[in-house]
C-alpha cells in the first residue's frame, strides 16, 4: 500500500542507496556468479520497508519486538549473539548493512551472509554449495542464500521422506493383477 | 545312402525296445519333461519375475544346478586318467559310459543357462562373427567355448567308438587317443572356467577366493564318479556288460581322495573366515550359522557337511568301500552333499549379504523347481537313450548294416 | 577309413547331435514371438550391436524403435543418439554432510528415466547408516527401507548409491555379448536391444547399481518422458538390465543440462561436472574437500565421489 505523496521520494532514496552500494562495496575483484534466479523471496507487500519505516523512530535497543512477531517469535539465527540490526540497516530498511558499515541491497544479500559463513560463501561462489539447476557447462542457475534458507530461522526442518523401495518379495508379477500403475510421488515433470 | 537309413532304424529299434521297467522309466521322464516344458513356457510368457530371483540375488536355482552339473561333466576325466594314463584296464573298458554321461551333462548345462536368460531370443548375440562375443575378457564367453568344445569332443569320441564297434571294427587309437588325452585338460578347464566365472568377481568376496577353483574340481571329482558308480551297477544289471568290481572300487578310492581334499579345502575356508573374522565372514556365517536371524540355509549346509563327512569315511575305508550297500549309500550321500554345497550353498551366499549389505533369502519357486526337474529329466532321458544304444553295441548284440551285410 | 564310412558317420552323428542341440535351440526359437514386445520381430532379431551400426543402420533402427514405441505407448518418442562431447569426462560429487535421505533424487530419476513403476525399479538406492559405527566400510548395517515420518533422523546419516560410472568397470569386463561398454565421456551404457539378460554384470557390480527387468516394465502413460536417448532413458524391455546413465539424454545436449537427481535435490548435496575442466564444480570438490569413493580397494575407479563439504 503505497501512499501517493511518498512514492517519488521512496524511489529516489532507493536509487541513491543502490548507487552507493554498487560503487562502494569494495569487493570488485572477486568472481561473482553470472546467472541468478528471480529476486529475493519477500513476503507479499513487505517491500519497500521504508514505506513504514521512513517515518518511524529508530530504537536500537535489543528487545522483544511487538511488530513482525511471526519473525521475532521464530527467530533462531544465533539469537543470543544476534538481533535485527546486526543485518538490517536501522537508517534505511530497504538495504542491509555489512559489519564494516557498507550497505548492500537485498539482491546481494549473499555478501552479508558470507561475512560470517565464509567457507560456505567460498563454496557457493564456486557453485559447490547449494541446489544446482540449469546447464552444467552453460547457464548454471545460482540461488540467493535466502531462497533456500530462511534468514531468520535458517536451519532446514526435517521433512517427510518419499516412500521406501519395494522389498524383493513385494516385486511380483503385475501382468495379471490389473489395476492402475502406482504414480510417482513427485508427480510429473513440469 | 541306403545303409544309414537302415542303421538309423537299428538305432531307433534299440532305444525303443525294452522291458516294462524301461518303458516305465521313459514314461516317468517324459512326464517330468512335459511338466518342465509347460513351466518353462509359463516363464517365457510372464518373465523371470515368476522365479524368486531378484536384483539382490540375481542368480539362483538354475545357475546352482548348472554349476553342479558342470562338475559331473568334468568328472569323466576321473575315469579317463586311470584308463589312459595309467592303463588301468578295468576302467579302460568303461570309459565310454562316462563320456556319454558327460554328453548328457553338458546338454543339461546348456539348457540351464538357456532357461536362466532374460532374452533367449537374443542367444545369437554372444556368438563370435554372428554376434559380438566378448572374448577373452568375459568368462562367460570362455565358458561357452569350452563347454561346447567339450560336448563336441565327447560326442565325437564316444560316437566314433560306438560307430566303429557297431561295424565290428577296432577304433583307431591314432584318432581317438590324442582326443582323449586332450579331453583331460579340457575337462579340467571346463570346471576351472566355470569356477573362474564366480572367482573373478571382486564384488563378491565369498567367491573372490583363490580356493574356489580347487574346491570346484575336488567336489566335481566326488559327485560325477559317484553317479557313475551307481550307473555302472545298473548297467551291469540290465545288460550283459561285465564291469569288474575292481573298476568300481578303484573309482571309489579316487572319490575318497577327492572328498578328502574337498573337506580339507572346506576346513581351510572355515579357518580363514572365522579366524580372521573380517566383514567378509558374513556369507559363510549366513550359510552355517545364520545372519541377523536369517537361517534358511543353515540346516541344509550342516546336512551337506554331515553327508560329505560320512561319505568320506565310508569311501576311505576299504571295508565299507567294497561293500555294495555302504558304497551305494555313500554315493547317494555324496551326491546330495555336493549338490547342496555346490548348488545353493555356492551361488546364493555369493549374494548374501548383497553389495549394499542387504539380506534377501532366496528360495526357489515352484516354477523354478519344475523347470529344473524337467531339465534333469531331459538329461536323464538323453543319457538313457545313449546308453540304451551303447550297451548292446558294446556287448556285440547290435550291429550296423554295411555293404558287407549285417554283421553279428 | 573309406569315404563311404565317413559319410555314414557324419550323417549318424548329425542326426543325434541335431536332436540334442535342437532341444536347446527350440527354446530360443520359441522365445521369439512369445513374450516379446517387439512388433517388428525380424528387424529387431537382425539388429546389430549399437557399436557396429553404420549411420544408416542407426537411422533405420531409431525409426523402427520410434514406431514400436508409438504402437506400444501411444506417444511420440524422440530417440537421440548424440555421442560423447570431446574433452569431457563426467564426474559426480555427493555431499554426505548434506544428504537428508529424503529420496527425492530417487523419484526424480524414476520420473526422468522412464523406470518401471510396477514392478518397481529404482536406479538410486539411499542407504541409511548409523553415525559413529563402522561407517561406509561395512555396509552390513545399511538399511535402504527406512520409512520414518521425517528425515533426517538423529544418529543416522544417508548415502545414496547409484551407478558409479567406473573407469575400470567390472560389469563391462564380464558382459559376454558386449552389450555394455564405457563411452568416451566416461558413462557406462547399455544397448537394451543387445542385452541377453544373463545378469553376469549384476553379479559383477560391487555397488548393486544394475537392475533387471524381471517382469514387463509398466509406466503410467501420463508420466512418460518422450525425449530420450538410445543408450539412456528410452523405455526398456522385459529381460534386460538397466542402470543410471548420468541422464545421458540431458548431459550430452548442447548446452548440457544437469542430471535430474542433481536438479531436484533440495539441499544441494549433488554435484556434477566435467572432470577435465579445471574450473568445474566437481574439480573444485576434488581439490578442496575430503573425498572418497566406495569400495576403493576393488580398483574399479568410480567417477562418483563422496565428500564432506563441512
Amino acid at each position: 500500500m503505497i501512499r501517493p505523496a511518498r512514492q517519488p521520494l521512496t524511489v529516489l532514496l532507493y536509487l541513491a542507496t543502490a548507487l552507493v552500494v554498487l560503487r562502494g562495496t569494495g569487493t570488485a575483484t572477486e568472481e561473482l556468479p553470472t546467472f541468478f534466479v528471480p529476486p529475493p523471496p519477500f513476503s507479499e507487500g513487505i517491500f519497500p520497508c521504508s514505506e513504514c519505516h521512513a517515518d518511524m523512530e529508530v530504537n536500537q535497543k535489543p528487545r522483544e519486538l511487538t511488530e513482525h512477531t511471526e519473525i521475532a517469535k521464530s527467530f533462531k539465527h544465533s539469537p543470543q549473539q544476534r538481533w535485527c540490526f546486526d543485518c538490517h540497516n536501522p537508517d534505511n530498511r530497504d538495504v542491509l548493512r555489512l559489519a564494516n558499515g557498507d550497505l548492500v541491497t537485498f539482491e546481494e544479500s549473499y555478501k552479508l551472509c558470507g561475512q560470517c559463513h565464509g567457507t560456505i560463501y567460498r563454496d557457493w561462489k564456486a557453485g559447490v554449495h547449494g541446489k544446482r539447476t540449469g546447464e552444467w557447462n552453460g547457464k548454471k542457475l545460482y540461488r540467493l542464500c535466502v531462497q533456500c534458507h530462511n534468514p531468520h530461522n535458517p536451519r532446514f526442518k526435517a521433512i517427510a521422506p518419499m516412500p521406501p523401495p519395494d522389498t524383493p518379495l513385494l516385486i511380483h508379477n503385475q501382468k495379471h493383477s490389473g489395476g492402475s500403475i502406482r504414480k510417482n510421488p513427485l508427480g510429473k515433470i513440469e | 545312402m541306403f545303409y544309414p537309413i537302415r542303421n538309423f532304424f537299428v538305432v531307433l529299434k534299440t532305444v525303443t525296445k525294452g522291458n516294462g521297467y524301461y518303458y516305465a522309466w521313459i514314461a516317468c521322464l517324459a512326464t517330468l519333461m512335459i511338466i518342465g516344458a509347460v513351466s518353462y513356457l509359463k516363464q517365457l510368457d510372464q518373465g523371470l519375475i515368476i522365479t524368486a530371483m531378484r536384483d539382490q540375488v540375481s542368480w539362483g536355482f538354475y545357475i546352482s544346478n548348472f554349476t553342479f552339473i558342470v562338475g559331473i561333466a568334468a568328472a569323466a576325466v576321473l575315469l579317463v586318467v586311470p584308463a589312459y594314463i595309467y592303463n588301468f584296464k578295468p576302467i579302460k573298458e568303461i570309459v565310454l559310459f562316462s563320456e556319454l554321461l558327460a554328453v548328457a551333462a553338458i546338454t543339461m548345462c546348456i539348457m540351464f543357462v538357456v532357461v536362466d536368460m532374460g532374452r533367449v531370443d537374443r542367444l545369437l548375440h554372444v556368438l563370435p562373427l554372428i554376434g559380438t562375443m566378448n572374448f577373452p575378457s568375459s568368462l562367460l564367453a570362455w565358458d561357452i567355448i569350452v563347454l561346447n568344445g567339450y560336448l563336441a569332443l565327447n560326442l565325437f569320441i564316444s560316437f566314433y567308438a560306438l560307430y566303429q564297434m557297431a561295424h565290428n571294427r577296432e577304433y583307431s587309437l591314432q584318432i581317438i587317443k590324442p582326443l582323449i588325452i586332450l579331453s583331460i585338460p579340457w575337462a579340467i578347464s571346463i570346471h576351472t572356467v566355470t569356477a573362474f566365472l564366480f572367482n573373478g568377481l571382486s564384488a563378491r568376496p565369498f567367491w573372490n577366493a583363490s580356493i574356489l577353483a580347487p574346491r570346484f574340481l575336488a567336489s566335481a571329482f566326488c559327485s560325477g564318479p559317484a553317479i557313475m558308480m551307481i550307473i555302472f551297477q545298473v548297467i551291469r544289471k540290465v545288460s550283459k556288460i561285465e564291469i569288474d568290481n575292481k573298476a568300481i572300487f578303484k573309482i571309489a578310492e579316487l572319490v575318497a581322495y577327492a572328498m578328502g581334499i574337498n573337506l580339507f579345502l572346506l576346513a581351510a575356508e572355515f579357518f580363514k573366515e572365522f579366524y580372521s573374522g573380517s566383514v567378509h565372514l558374513a556369507p559363510m556365517e549366513y550359510l552355517y550359522f545364520g545372519l541377523h536371524g536369517h537361517t534358511t540355509l543353515v540346516p541344509w549346509m550342516w546336512t551337506a557337511m554331515i553327508f560329505n563327512i560320512t561319505a568320506f569315511i565310508l569311501f576311505i575305508s576299504p571295508a565299507t568301500r567294497e561293500n555294495f550297500l555302504t558304497l551305494n549309500l555313500a554315493c547317494v550321500l555324496i551326491c546330495i552333499g555336493v549338490y547342496i554345497e555346490k548348488g545353493m550353498g555356492l551361488s546364493v551366499p555369493g549374494f548374501v549379504p548383497s553389495t549394499l549389505g542387504e539380506i534377501y533369502e532366496y528360495s526357489p519357486t515352484l516354477i523354478e523347481k519344475l523347470v529344473s526337474l524337467g531339465i534333469w529329466s531331459t538329461g536323464a532321458l538323453v543319457f538313457t537313450l545313449l546308453v540304451k544304444f551303447a550297451m548292446p553295441v558294446y556287448t556285440g548284440e547290435v550291429r550296423f548294416y554295411s555293404k558287407h551285410g549285417a554283421v553279428r | 577309413m573309406n569315404a563311404n564310412n565317413t559319410d555314414d558317420k557324419l550323417e549318424k552323428t548329425f542326426t543325434r547331435r541335431g536332436f540334442i542341440k535342437g532341444t536347446a535351440a527350440s527354446a530360443a526359437v520359441l522365445a521369439i514371438p512369445v513374450g516379446s514386445t517387439d512388433a517388428s520381430v525380424w528387424q529387431s532379431f537382425f539388429q546389430n550391436n549399437f557399436h557396429e551400426m553404420s549411420p544408416e543402420e542407426l537411422q533405420d533402427t531409431i525409426h523402427n524403435l520410434a514406431k514400436k514405441y508409438r504402437e506400444k505407448y501411444q506417444a511420440d518418442f524422440t530417440i537421440k543418439t548424440n555421442g560423447p562431447r570431446p574433452d569431457t569426462l563426467f564426474g559426480y560429487g555427493l555431499d554426505l554432510s548434506r544428504c537428508i535421505g529424503c529420496r527425492r533424487c530417487v523419484y526424480a530419476c524414476v520420473r526422468e528415466n522412464n523406470q518401471s513403476r510396477d514392478p518397481q525399479i529404482h536406479w538410486i538406492s539411499v542407504l541409511q547408516l548409523k553415525k559413529g559405527e563402522k561407517g561406509v566400510s561395512d555396509l552390513e548395517n545399511a538399511n535402504m527401507y527406512y520409512a520414518p515420518d521425517e528425515v533426517p533422523e538423529d544418529g543416522y546419516f544417508y548415502m545414496p548409491v547409484q551407478c558409479q560410472q567406473c573407469e575400470n568397470p567390472p560389469c563391462v569386463k564380464v558382459c559376454p555379448a558386449k552389450a555394455t561398454w564405457k563411452e568416451k565421456d566416461g558413462i557406462v551404457v547399455i544397448d537394451y536391444n543387445w542385452c541377453i539378460g544373463c545378469r553376469f554384470c549384476m553379479a559383477a557390480c560391487p555397488y548393486g547399481a544394475r537392475h533387471f527387468n524381471w517382469g514387463e516394465p509398466r509406466i503410467p502413460k501420463e508420466e512418460l518422458v518422450t525425449e530420450t536417448h538410445y543408450l539412456g532413458n528410452r523405455p526398456r524391455y522385459r529381460g534386460v538390465v538397466e542402470k543410471c546413465t548420468f541422464c545421458i539424454q540431458r548431459v550430452r545436449d548442447t548446452p548440457g543440462r544437469y542430471p535430474a537427481c542433481v536438479e531436484v535435490c533440495p539441499v544441494g548435496a549433488r554435484k556434477f561436472g566435467n572432470l577435465l575442466d579445471p574450473k568445474s564444480e566437481i574439480r573444485y570438490c576434488l581439490e578442496h574437500k575430503r573425498v572418497f569413493r566406495l569400495k576403493e580397494e576393488l580398483n574399479t575407479s568410480p567417477k562418483f565421489f563422496y565428500f564432506f563439504a563441512t
